[in-house]
């Protein structure tokens, strides 16, 4: 399979919006765009699935070189493993949601699905790219939309939110810069991945390098203390904003701190493991204690958000292969659940024009679906088995639990505590809004969700259902290649 | 008597040439500080045509330094009393205390 | 035993209704959803019983010992080389009881709702629901990983969190249902680590190797683990003891009982089912399950497991004693019966005469079932006649419900011991077990045995005689047929099961267990049950003053019991005061402060220094010049003088 078909079909359709005379046709353009994208996707996933099962064991399948400059060594290098496949499947899922979502979208309509669509593509050109400069190109891409969705299309104090968020993750770009940088200067001049991985870096550099580049991305994806554009901009964003933010956007970041920052460079890894546990342990307590004080439904699902993707980290702290893959899981998982919870929150908000969770309650009466789709995601992000969190929390316990020395212990148990927790805030916001009686009358006309918001809802749990419930095709695909990057980190 | 030496010149062209910073310095009047600057650029003439009648006689560079400067001169006096008169029209004046509507 | 087809579907066809249903229910089953659960569910158990008889009569025993199938196993989820969450079926002597206990009682249910719950407007969700439960209670019977167990333990927890949370319009209904949900939630992180534990001192997940490794002394990773200490206990026995945590919360073992009483919000055919039968058991059961784990290899930990029993035991009886609220004593009752068999797996060693606590626990449960879910339907069928929960409400309805006091009375009869009804074997084995192992636990267990006697009986009397039979102006009738039918072969199960020959079938090394009864050793218990029950005839038979004076003599003590020994109230302190103020309060103000702040601080740090040297860009020309000057005489005397 042409990878470049995959930022291809992006960039076709952001022209093709671009070019369309009125609402209607913006709409299906980008509807059909994003559904073709979730086609390539899944051929992708079987392309992957058949190139391994025929024994390709190479670890990046379909790469394509083209080189760009000589001069400072810049090449479009393209290339997948299971990780980038798991990723793509995501944003795909993602997209295709968000598009559905904003279906009612106003204002501006052609602006803002080009930028959603752009926002993909920056994603898209992310999880390919094996060199790091292009790859640092397209997360750049992917954050300029950003702050354009939060400024115009955003509530509340959006311009404070959008700047927030547009000052934290350039400093976090420009430390990845700088990080990209040293790797090129102190390691042969080259910006290609694998040929870094091939190179030996010597372990001072790396202890200077590493932690630029893994505070870098962990701004992005929301390492404590760094997390703090995380509830502003989410509760800013517009639903489908929240989504892409939350669901692809946080996952450039972990996916940037492992593929970046820990596999090209195991020794800093190592020195700092620990440091990345602690932030990541207290992250999680400390965000879902957080989230139990919340009383809007964006500033819950945003500290929580912080609280979950610490699993991500933790796992990617731990240093074994179980919970590298368990941080790996938790991402994918956490991508589809967190869309799917903004999704609802935005639904919620769309009838009741309030985000507050006292204001309202009953709403299981009026809007079944949602409350159900509500229950569904409430019950995945609080681990329930079947769902998708579960598999990627347990993954990575049981990844934590093989270091077996009593710091690692106790993170992890710490980190365990947090699906009490989880369990107290995710009821409160359940009970206060689904359940109950209803506290305002106006609410007895509220209608169910339309089509747009079923289908887009369906997707998204139909994705943490195919997790939940089977996980073995998720792990099959993120294990191995979890195993290449212990392998490089336990100097094999 | 005495042949004025270099020193005599890069003396009297140094003291054009502060004489014309002091006036652009001090001057409130946009004329007065335009014909200042004309001093400074005076100063210069003489100092390039100076150092190239002591230092290299046989060559012609600092003459046609000069030339350039006194054209880029004139073009630039022009321009700069447009400037004044474009001023006195929306200020009804040419002080240069009341032109500083550009700042921050 | 080679059927893994008819096993696996004893689970998956209460799955298929709660899919079907769920989906579908609301739109095209409204009223035939009932039967359909019903008819699914009705496969299922005749699907458990051909099981159990195939398991037992059939195949039978090999080398003297029931054998222990697993004819079913799949990798769900590998995490590394050997240790994986496998989805498979066990098949052993308590599991196929369990399975005939479970989908029996489920069964009752089903067909008891068509009558109790009809004409519900979410009787499809109802419905889906109560399927969703039976299959996941059927795959926690039937794990054959730890992991699968807790997946399952997971999945009942939430369909017991739904289900509770049926009504849910009434606030009281929701906040029992979180309240449920969280509490054991909190036990089982304590399952959770005592399963990460457990799997990494045996390095698997699978039950039989787990076992098989940390019983076997020779093992080195069973060396490992007890050498390995943590503030002086072993690995193990933190391991065994976390698992433990988490059993007594789903089973609602003293301090974690507070969900169960609130639990009764939900429909009572619902506390019938998970709330008295079959749920809660679920940590004995997982008691049982590692029983050769708990008394080989950490017996420290089965004595706590005994005392947490015994304790449970006579608090939930006090408590019992005072309620008012019908279903809440029969949850109390329930507390306290759950007490007994945890109790007696406490004070049970393996293999031989010393595991009768084993065989006796696991019959308990069986009677239990039986006549604890006839007890709720009993309540569940008076509360459907006078519409209230409140025993001051009830009074004389022996006349109206002629058949529900019949069948309430056996049930009564066989919780308070009296032969021949099934409490009293299975109790007596419990005592028995008791008196040979512990004696501070059999006299508790004694007491307890005197006080469960006495409060059936208040709750009986002052339900069907105390006030005068007139006292109620209610027209309709007792209920359906659906509602008596359960209630009838309830009562038959209830009457009966303790003629069942349990040892044959289950102890705790698969060796026949003859039951050892003596005759001399029943007398004190039942003299005691007795004594209960003409104590509660004397005091609530006719309506009089007696009951009051008693209460008044014993007053801190009975204010106490009343308000359930302030247990709630130290809880709710616990979780309103220390964790939302003293955690949840100041971490949300940390972050919108100090971390947030730290964050804006860069930017008004940045503001107020552009602020500041914004002032340079005066619009004065001349102060520019003024700098450039400056700047041009400093740049000359640095090149000059300073740089060379």
């Amino acid at each position: 399979m042409n990878l470049l078909l995959l930022i291809g079909t992006p960039l076709l359709t952001a022209i093709a919006v671009l070019l369309s005379r009125n609402k209607q046709q913006v709409k299906w353009i980008s509807l059909a765009g994003s559904v073709v994208q979730l086609g390539l996707a899944f051929v992708l996933l079987f392309a992957f699935r058949q190139e391994r099962a025929e024994n390709n064991m190479a670890q990046m399948l379909f790469e394509q070189n083209y080189k760009l400059f000589s001069t400072p060594n810049i090449n479009f290098h393209f290339g997948v493993d299971g990780i980038s496949v798991a990723m793509i499947l995501l944003t795909s899922f993602v997209l295709i949601a968000g598009v559905l979502v904003s279906w009612n979208i106003e204002k501006m309509t052609k602006e803002f699905y080009f930028l959603l669509i752009l926002l993909a593509l920056g994603a898209y050109g992310f999880f390919i790219s094996l060199d790091l400069f292009i790859l640092f190109f397209f997360l750049e891409i992917s954050v300029i939309p950003k702050y354009l969705l939060i400024g115009i299309w955003g509530s509340g104090k959006k311009e404070y939110s959008a700047n927030k968020l547009a000052l934290m993750l350039m400093g976090g770009s420009a430390l990845i810069l700088v990080g990209i940088l040293g790797l090129y200067f102190t390691a042969g001049k080259s910006f290609d991945i694998m040929t870094l991985s091939k190179t030996s870096i010597p372990g001072d550099a790396q202890h200077i390098i590493f932690p630029l580049l893994f505070t870098g991305f962990g701004v992005f994806t929301a390492l404590f203390p760094l997390h703090t554009w995380v509830p502003d901009g989410h509760s800013s964003a517009p639903t489908a904003g929240s989504m892409f933010l939350a669901g692809i956007s946080m996952k450039l970041g972990g996916y940037g701190c492992l593929r970046v920052a820990t596999y090209l460079l195991p020794e800093g890894a190592k020195q700092y493991a620990d440091l990345i546990i602690i932030l990541s342990a207290i992250a999680i307590l400390y965000g879902a204690f957080a989230t139990m004080m919340q009383k809007d439904l964006k500033y819950i699902n945003a500290y929580s958000s912080v609280s979950h993707v610490g699993f991500s980290l933790l796992g990617i702290g731990m240093l074994t292969q179980t919970a590298i893959t368990g941080a790996l899981m938790q991402m994918v998982s956490h991508g589809l659940m967190t869309a799917l919870f903004f999704a609802v929150i935005g639904m919620i908000y769309d009838r009741t024009h309030t985000r507050m969770v006292n204001e309202m309650g009953g709403l299981m009466k009026v809007m079944p679906f949602i409350t159900t789709v509500f229950f569904i995601v409430g019950l995945c992000s609080l681990g329930l088995p079947g769902l998708s969190g579960f598999v990627a929390e347990m993954t990575v316990f049981m990844g934590s639990w093989q270091q077996d020395d009593t710091f690692h212990r106790i993170a992890t148990i710490a980190a365990a505590m947090s699906i009490v927790v989880t369990a107290v805030y995710i009821l409160r916001a359940i009970g206060n809004t689904a359940m109950g009686p209803i506290k305002n009358e106006s609410y007895l006309q509220l209608k169910d969700a339309n089509w747009n918001e079923k289908l887009a809802a369906i997707l998204l749990v139909a994705g943490i259902l195919a997790i939940g419930i089977a996980p073995g095709w998720l792990n099959d695909l993120l294990r191995p290649a979890a195993e290449e990057i212990m392998n490089k980190i336990a100097g094999k | 008597m005495m042949e004025p030496g270099l020193y005599h010149i890069l003396f009297i062209s140094a003291a054009l040439f502060f004489i014309g910073v002091y006036g652009f310095l001090t001057r409130r009047n946009l004329i007065t500080m335009l014909m200042s600057i004309e001093l400074i650029l005076n100063s210069v003439n003489l100092n390039f045509i100076a150092f190239n009648k002591y230092l290299w006689p046989h060559k012609m560079d600092g003459l046609f330094f000069t030339l350039f400067i006194i054209a880029i001169a004139a073009a630039e006096a022009a321009v700069a009393i447009a400037i004044i008169i474009n001023l006195y029209r929306s200020h009804q004046s040419i002080d240069v205390e009341n032109a500083e509507d550009l700042k921050y | 035993m080679n059927q893994s087809l008819t096993i696996a579907l004893i689970p998956l066809l209460p799955l298929a209704g709660f899919v079907i249903l769920g989906l579908f229910g609301r739109k095209y089953f409204k009223k035939s959803a009932g039967i359909i659960g019903t008819a699914l569910l009705l496969t299922s158990t005749i699907l458990a019983l051909y099981t159990a008889y195939e398991y037992f009569f059939v195949y039978g025993k090999v080398d003297g010992i029931y054998q222990q199938f697993v004819p079913f196993q799949m990798t769900w989820l590998e995490f590394s080389k050997g240790v994986s969450i496998d989805i498979g079926l066990l098949i052993d002597p308590i599991s196929v009881m369990m399975l005939v206990v479970v989908s029996f009682v489920s069964l009752m249910v089903h067909i008891y709702s068509l009558g109790y719950m009809k004409g519900e407007e979410r009787f499809s969700t109802y419905y889906s629901f109560l399927g969703l439960f039976t299959f996941s209670m059927l795959g926690l019977v039937l794990a054959s990983n730890i992991f699968q167990m807790y997946i399952f333990w997971e999945l009942v927890g939430v369909s017991s969190f739904l289900l509770i949370g049926y009504y849910y319009d009434k606030p009281s209904a929701v906040a029992a249902c979180k309240k449920a949900f969280i509490v054991t939630r909190f036990a089982d992180l304590g399952f959770l680590i005592g399963i990460l534990i457990l799997s990494y001192s045996s390095g698997t997940l699978d039950f039989n190797t787990l076992i098989a490794t940390l019983t076997n002394p020779e093992s080195s990773h069973l060396k490992t683990a007890a050498a390995s200490t943590f503030l002086g206990a072993s690995a193990l026995t933190w391991g065994a003891a976390l698992v433990f945590i988490g059993g007594a919360g789903k089973s609602a073992m003293f301090p974690l009982h507070i969900w169960l009483p609130d639990a009764m919000e939900g429909p009572t055919p619902v506390s019938a089912l998970i709330h008295a039968a079959t749920m809660v058991v679920a940590g004995v059961y997982l008691v049982a399950r590692l029983f050769p784990v708990f008394s080989i290899t950490t017996p420290g930990v089965l004595e706590i497991v005994g005392w947490v029993g015994a304790i449970s035991a006579i608090i939930a009886a006090i408590i019992a004693c005072t309620q008012t609220d019908i279903k809440r004593v029969l949850a109390y009752s329930t507390m306290s019966q759950i007490g007994y068999m945890m109790f007696a797996l406490g004070v049970s060693t393996y293999g031989g005469e010393g595991g009768s606590g084993y065989t006796a626990s696991l019959f308990h449960l069986f009677t239990h079932a039986m006549f604890k879910a006839l007890l709720f339907l009993g309540a569940g069928a008076v509360i459907h006649y006078v519409h209230s929960n409140d025993m001051k409400d009830m009074g004389g309805l022996r006349k109206f419900l002629p058949i529900t006091h019949i069948t309430f009375l056996i049930a009564c009869l066989a919780i308070a011991g009296v032969p021949p009804f099934a409490g009293f074997f299975s109790k007596e084995e419990i005592l028995l077990a008791a008196y040979h192992n512990n004696m501070g636990i059999y006299w508790i267990a004694l007491i307890t045995s005197g006080l469960t006697a006495f409060y059936m009986f208040r709750l009986y009397f002052t339900i069907f005689w105390n006030k005068p039979p007139e006292a109620h102006g209610i027209k309709h009738g007792e209920g359906g047929f659906a509602m008596m039918l359960p209630l009838v072969l309830l009562a038959v199960g209830a009457a009966a099961a303790g003629f069942i020959p349990f040892g044959e079938f289950v102890s705790s090394d698969g060796k026949v267990l003859a039951s050892n009864f003596h005759l001399e050793f029943s007398i004190a218990p039942v003299a005691l049950g007795l004594a209960g029950i003409f104590t509660a005839m004397w005091l609530y038979k006719k309506q009089n003053s007696r009951p009051d004076k008693l209460a008044a003599s014993f007053n801190g003590f009975y204010k106490a019991a009343y308000h359930k020994f302030y247990i709630d109230e130290i809880y709710l302190f616990i979780t309103k005061k220390v964790l939302f103020n003293l955690i949840g309060r100041p971490a949300a103000w940390f972050d919108r402060n100090v971390v947030d702040g730290l964050v804006n601080l860069t930017g008004t740090t940045t503001q107020a220094l552009s602020e500041g040297i914004k002032k340079i860009q005066s619009g004065k020309v001349q102060q520019y010049a003024i700098y450039f000057l400056a700047g041009v005489i400093i740049l000359a005397t640095l090149f000059i003088y300073v740089i060379r």
